[in-house]
């Protein structure tokens, strides 16, 4: 019980996470065939960079960190919706859900 | 007591994006995506940024991930997509070790860096019971002090999705089709 009350998480701990999920979304993104799930990952990505912004936001007393991640939930959102919008209209024409159907983007 | 919450928060983040790399069903992905968008959100809060914690789980876990539900839904590409078959052999291996080196590279980066440039800032203000909106005053400040003018930016950028995505996802009329 000793350890739990000395050993705190330093800021290091939360870069070495915010690391890992954006590995994890990376090979997402290379492994997975379906666009959508393609997209999670790319979710994954964005929140690992955020959570890296907020930690840098805390280790410097510094809130503009924190806009940042504000601005880029913004721009997250944006990006979802017209990416998903492309997806509904190019499988209204195609059935296979494989990214390896879409190298062109001629629908 | 903040080791355990870090622990048990940086669980549920790994496990759920693994989950979302590894599920065959997306709509598992998806449900997998929502446990990792929590425990970020934990995490948020316990790094002082409560107001980010709440528009995580408000905008991340609430709109984004039910717009990938209800995507999948309405494609119907709800069935378990079958992981086996690899048109690329050497795609997989060599993902995994881009996956390593990235970990590795960006760990040992972390731990290398000097730690010396921390800690120069203003100073963030933390909740007290006296000014419980503290983070969410703070961030007010910067995001419509600061930064106004991409503020209103998002605004437009926002309108121009939302139109692009309706022009997008319209059906053409029967007329159009046909020439």
């Amino acid at each position: 019980m000793s350890l739990l009350a000395v050993v705190e998480p330093t800021t290091s701990w939360f870069l070495v996470l915010s690391a890992v999920l954006f590995a994890i979304g990376t090979v997402g993104v290379l492994v997975r065939r379906n666009p959508l799930v393609m997209f999670m990952c790319i979710e994954l990505m964005l929140n690992a960079v955020n959570l890296s912004l907020v930690t840098f936001s805390r280790a410097r007393s510094d809130v503009n960190g924190q806009s940042a991640v504000f601005f880029v939930l913004v721009v997250a959102a944006a990006e979802v919706v017209v990416g998903l919008g492309i997806i509904v209209s190019i499988m209204r024409r195609r059935t296979a859900a494989s990214a390896d159907d879409l190298s062109v983007l001629k629908g | 007591m903040e080791l355990v919450v870090f622990v048990l928060a940086s669980l549920m983040a790994v496990v759920g994006a693994v989950g979302v790399v590894v599920r065959r069903n997306p709509v598992h992905a998806a449900m997998s995506l929502v446990l990792t968008l929590f425990g970020i959100a934990v995490i948020f809060v316990q790094q002082g940024a409560h107001f980010l914690a709440a528009v995580q789980v408000i905008v991340y876990a609430g709109a984004i991930v039910v717009l990938f539900l209800f995507v999948i839904m309405l494609l119907g590409v709800d069935q378990a997509e079958d992981l086996s078959i690899e048109p690329l052999t050497v795609q997989r291996p060599l993902a995994a070790v881009i996956g390593v080196a990235m970990v590795g590279l960006l760990t040992g980066a972390v731990l290398t860096s000097d730690n010396a440039v921390m800690k120069s800032g203003a100073g963030l203000s933390s909740p007290t019971l006296d000014s419980p909106d503290a983070n969410v005053k703070e961030i007010a400040g910067s995001i419509f002090g600061d930064h106004v003018f991409a503020f209103e930016i998002t605004s437009i950028l926002l309108l121009v999705a939302v139109v692009g995505t309706v022009i997008l996802a319209r059906r053409l009329p029967k007329e159009e089709v046909a020439k």
